[in-house]
């Protein structure tokens, strides 16, 4: 075993090697949830080189073997020979064999590489320290750049992303308008940032460094661009920069963030000192328009077998439109019409449907 | 009532002088040399005389043999598009890093890169593989022609009204920005306004009715008009895969034929099955068209895995090795291929099990796949081998599909496809079993198959240059795409920051460059065989010393295909009449009972076209006139009794008797 480890450090020496030419951050990764997927990477590659190899390599010397040549006139010839059990059992058992063995490696793997599972070690041989409480960061992609909020410290960022070393970061994804997918190649593997929805990474920095991040999945026109840096630091310079912010004075008011979401293209980091109560809720459940009522209100009511007829009135509408290259007119956006404003009740009183107002 | 009554608007729609890019020079040169040729072509046309012949012989033609060589036709001029929309995109991403953003701003670039994925898979593959199909599988099954030939018509017609759409959007507003599946909600109305989703919507709705009908033809074809002792299990493996395809394809095309219906209606009337403001949710688009998406990955490979069956026996001199076990492992891939479709999307929140699920399901396909793949080994093993044009496709296909089936594994495991998904890394793994499968396989399929459809042979010194351009093309522009997705190189994008990374598209543009002297290199083969085809002629009607029905009729064959009906005793039933010794009749005719051209179906998929284009439009006077006039002309040939005659036994006998003299000549 010892031996075999020996072997796959080697390897991994080798690989890392072949690809410092060339900087492939997927395999040299800087977090150790992207290091255990390289690792995986690497041994299904292995594993599958084991019956890829000699299949190419019989291609190659059965053509050259059996070629019809005058050189080649004693090659032995069968023209009808087309069964062998024996031969069939192994050409169906190989393949199987391989698949067994990586599909079980894709079960376990799949399970403690889950993004939405909490982390449970720092790296390879660190644990998780007792009293490590994650960092949240909540993420929304927007057209076209990347806002994050950090509820811990009360500030929120534009393009830029920044947590300390070894401590466990929770991130909670979202978008405001269109799919995207949030990744940074050197810290986990990438998740989709979907509007209305909330999906979660959870992962962790093991050196300091700048690492590019950026969205994965075409967004449209401004996509190319849509690219972050994130910063992993020591806890005193994440302090530092979190005090930086913070003496910005700046805020994300409501209005703040419609503007904010207007769509624009390579965007300038931006630092907000303060974040207005609730507002990532209100972008998750679409509702940071005061008029128009939240997703999961929206749920709760057609849960409770819905409005009826009543519920089709409802409506209200938004003269704030994404403007569109080459299109001049587009009709305002017509929603369903909140029952009580976002204001009127900050987003940690939770209602249950019987107590709002109607 | 009539004061805000805007007869142009009314006509018109949404199409105005705006629409026609004259801003554009890359659009305006392209509609200029397109005028230009298609007005040089339709000229000589009619300078030539030929139309009443097109349309009497071809257009009209409801001969398999004659749709299957217009649905390759079709293909390889809808490649030629295809491929222009590659080589832009690889000179774009091979200069436009740091301060140079390129020649094509991300508007244009966005529209190449979903046309690109559109017209290869729909109007390049799925033509190819429905050309080869309609064209060997009844020859195969020893039948005169498909089940419904009418209807094998009105599908290649309707493929082609989707082709002929997607075209138009070149010059008339622009085709999608959205990727070739068109994700909602960036293809929603909010997000994606002006008429390019629509293009998408109405292309793929005409062309998937045909798609359809034409694999309910297949199917009927496959199972009720094989010839006398051909049970399912003497059947040429090739009909077999063709059977699985077209199973895959009724069973699957309603889907997209659904999901399309439900994006148009969120577009057209408001709806909201795909947007959050009223409850709908975008994931279950990307369910829906992944549940047809994965089968048609399927769709498109089982037929030229039967290609290549079918080459590597002939070309070998070998029977098949391991029969069964090939027609088990293509339907265990049909079933299969159902069951996969959410590997697509590991990365959009599913839970571990739902992951590990999909991923192993998917790592399943990779058995029979394998075991077909050794098969075809030991197919060659004491073989006698030529490498004709077809074997080196073949050969070819083997060597580089393998390492394709290797990354995609790679990619079902779930925590590698976090990391690999969206990146270059998988525009190189769908390249490589794409062109590597699909593109090798038609072209070993047409190579194979042409002696048989014109009487001559391909020419095989340009054949063989084009396959060695276009493998050492493929290796060249697809290698680096490997290398960029290790490093974090993203799908999609117009514009690189990093300078590190453009030596690697350099490497993939010059492979482009190497692909394009392969197609050349197929053009100009096409050009020396018209040129040299007394030399190359097919006299015997056995070029290959093949082995299936096919080569045992006149090349090209004649319309009725067969004089007589053949019996079949063997898996390869003309290499076994061979060897018993089979004599061709040569009198005892009787008469033929054939159907009957008609010109119905270009008509019915012309009238789609212009609907299509309507309601892309909005003009919606000429939407409902052209959809009355469909079901005018519809239930108008349902009408049309006179849809059959004979071939009198006297024309049978002289079509043979001159095949028996041109056989004596050449002895």
């Amino acid at each position: 075993m010892t031996q075999f480890k020996k072997f796959r450090g080697l390897l991994f020496l080798l690989t890392a090697a072949f690809l410092s030419g060339c900087n492939m951050v997927s395999m040299n990764p800087s977090g150790d949830i992207a290091i255990q997927q390289r690792n995986l990477i690497v041994t299904s590659t292995l594993l599958m080189l084991l019956i890829i190899i000699p299949v190419i390599a019989l291609t190659v010397v059965f053509a050259w073997r059996y070629r019809k040549s005058d050189a080649n006139a004693d090659a032995d010839y069968r023209p009808d020979w087309n069964h062998s059990t024996q031969l069939e059992l192994v050409i169906w058992a190989a393949p199987l064999l391989i698949i067994i063995a990586l599909g079980a490696l894709t079960w376990i793997s799949t399970h403690t590489l889950d993004p939405y599972r909490p982390l449970s070690r720092l790296d390879a041989n660190r644990s998780i320290p007792a009293e490590a409480k994650p960092l949240v960061v909540e993420v929304v992609a927007l057209d076209w750049k990347w806002l994050f909020f950090y509820p811990e410290q009360g500030i929120a960022t534009v393009n830029e992303l920044a947590a300390p070393v070894d401590r466990p970061i929770t991130f909670k994804i979202t978008a405001s308008s269109v799919m995207n997918s949030f990744f940074i190649p050197a810290l986990a593997g990438q998740i989709y940032a979907m509007p209305g929805m909330e999906t979660k990474l959870h992962a962790v920095i093991n050196k300091p460094g700048a690492f590019d991040g950026f969205s994965a999945n075409y967004s449209g026109a401004g996509f190319s661009g849509m690219r972050f840096k994130f910063h992993g630091m020591s806890t005193a310079d994440f302090d530092k920069w979190v005090a930086t912010a913070k003496a910005d004075k700046t805020e994300l008011t409501r209005d703040a963030y419609k503007q904010l979401e207007q769509p624009s293209e390579r965007e300038p980091v931006r630092r907000y000192a303060t974040v207005a109560a609730g507002l990532y809720e209100a972008i998750l459940n679409r509702c940071v328009e005061d008029n128009k009522m939240c997703m999961k209100d929206m749920m709760d009511i057609d849960a409770g077998g819905g409005l009826g007829v009543p519920g089709t009135v409802n409506l209200a509408s938004s003269t704030a439109v994404r403007p569109t290259p080459g299109v001049d007119q587009k009709p305002a956006r017509v929603y369903v019409g909140a029952m009580c404003t976002a204001r009127d009740y900050p987003a940690d009183i939770a209602l249950s449907p019987a107590d709002r107002p109607l | 009532m009539f004061d805000h009554l805007d007869i142009t608007k009314l006509v018109f729609g949404r199409l105005t002088w705006d629409a026609i890019p004259f801003h554009d020079p890359i659009l305006l040169v392209t509609f200029i040399a397109i005028g230009l040729g298609g007005a040089t072509v339709l000229g000589a046309l009619t300078y030539f005389r030929v139309w009443g012949y097109l349309w009497r012989e071809w257009f009209t033609s409801i001969d398999h043999k004659k749709i299957g060589v217009m649905y390759i036709i079709l293909g390889l001029v809808m490649l030629l598009r295809g491929f222009s929309d590659a080589i832009m995109m690889r000179l774009q991403q091979a200069i436009s890093f740091g301060d140079s953003v390129g020649y094509l701003p991300p508007h244009h670039y966005d529209q190449i890169f979903t046309a690109h994925g559109v017209i290869m898979i729909f109007f390049v593959a799925m033509p190819l593989i429905a050309g080869l199909m309609n064209f060997a599988v009844p020859l195969q099954l020893g039948a005169r022609d498909v089940a419904f030939p009418f209807l094998n018509n009105l599908s290649f017609w309707m493929t082609a009204s989707g082709a002929v759409l997607v075209m138009m959007s070149l010059f008339f507003g622009g085709f999608a920005r959205t990727g070739w599946l068109a994700y909602p909600p960036l293809s929603g109305i909010a997000y994606s306004p002006d008429v390019g989703v629509d293009y998408y919507i109405w292309s793929l709705q005409v062309a998937g009715i045909g798609t359809l009908l034409s694999g309910i033809n297949l199917i009927a074809t496959i199972v009720k008009m094989r010839a006398p002792g051909m049970g399912l299990m003497k059947m040429p493996i090739f009909c077999w895969t063709a059977l699985c395809t077209n199973v895959l394809i009724v069973a699957a095309f309603p889907v997209l034929t659904a999901v399309l219906g439900l994006l148009a209606l969120d577009r057209y009337v408001g709806t909201a099955f795909f947007s959050n403001d009223f409850g709908g949710n975008a994931m279950m688009y990307v369910n829906l068209i992944w549940i047809w998406g994965h089968p048609e990955v399927y769709i498109l490979i089982l037929p030229l895995f039967g290609v290549f069956s079918e080459v590597v026996s002939t070309f070998s001199g070998k029977r098949l090795f391991g029969y069964a076990s090939m027609v088990y492992a293509t339907i265990v891939i049909t079933i299969l291929s159902y069951l996969v479709w959410l590997h697509h999307f590991f990365t959009m929140g599913s839970g571990a099990s739902v992951n590990s699920f999909f991923g192993i399901t998917t790592m399943i396909i990779s058995i029979p796949t394998g075991a077909k793949i050794f098969n075809w080994l030991f197919t060659m093993y004491r073989g006698r081998i030529r490498f004709e044009v077809p074997m080196l496709w073949t050969i070819g296909f083997m060597i580089t599909f393998t390492i394709g089936g290797m990354t995609g594994v790679l990619l079902a495991v779930p925590p590698a496809d976090f990391v690999l998904h969206n990146s270059l890394f998988l525009v190189a793994h769908f390249h490589n079993v794409i062109i590597g499968g699909v593109v090798f396989g038609a072209f070993a399929g047409i190579n194979y198959w042409f002696p048989k459809a014109t009487g001559y042979k391909l020419d095989p010194f340009w054949g063989r240059v084009s396959f060695w351009f276009w493998i050492s093309g493929f290796w060249f522009a697809f290698m680096p795409l490997y290398v960029l997705g290790l490093m974090g190189v993203t799908r999609r994008m117009s514009h690189f920051d990093d300078p590190s990374l453009q030596i690697w598209f350099q490497i993939a543009a010059f492979g482009a460059a190497l692909v394009a002297l392969g197609i050349l290199s197929m053009l100009i083969q096409f050009y020396v065989t018209f040129r040299d085809r007394e030399a190359l002629r097919d006299t015997t009607g056995d070029p290959w010393d093949g082995r299936t029905l096919e080569w045992s009729t006149s090349s090209p064959p004649p319309p009725y295909n067969f004089a007589f009906t053949p019996l079949v005793h063997d898996n390869d039933a003309w290499t076994d009449m061979k060897k018993r010794g089979y004599v061709r009749p040569l009198q005892g005719f009787i008469p033929i009972h054939m159907p009957k051209n008609t010109g119905a179906g270009v008509i019915l998929a012309g009238l789609s076209a212009v609907f299509g284009f309507a309601a892309i439009w909005h003009m919606w006077p000429l939407a409902a006139v052209s959809f009355v006039a469909i079901l005018v002309v519809a239930i108008g040939h349902t009408f049309n009794y006179k849809r059959e005659f004979y071939i009198s036994a006297e024309d049978v006998l002289r079509t043979e008797s001159e095949r028996t003299q041109l056989l004596a000549s050449h002895v």
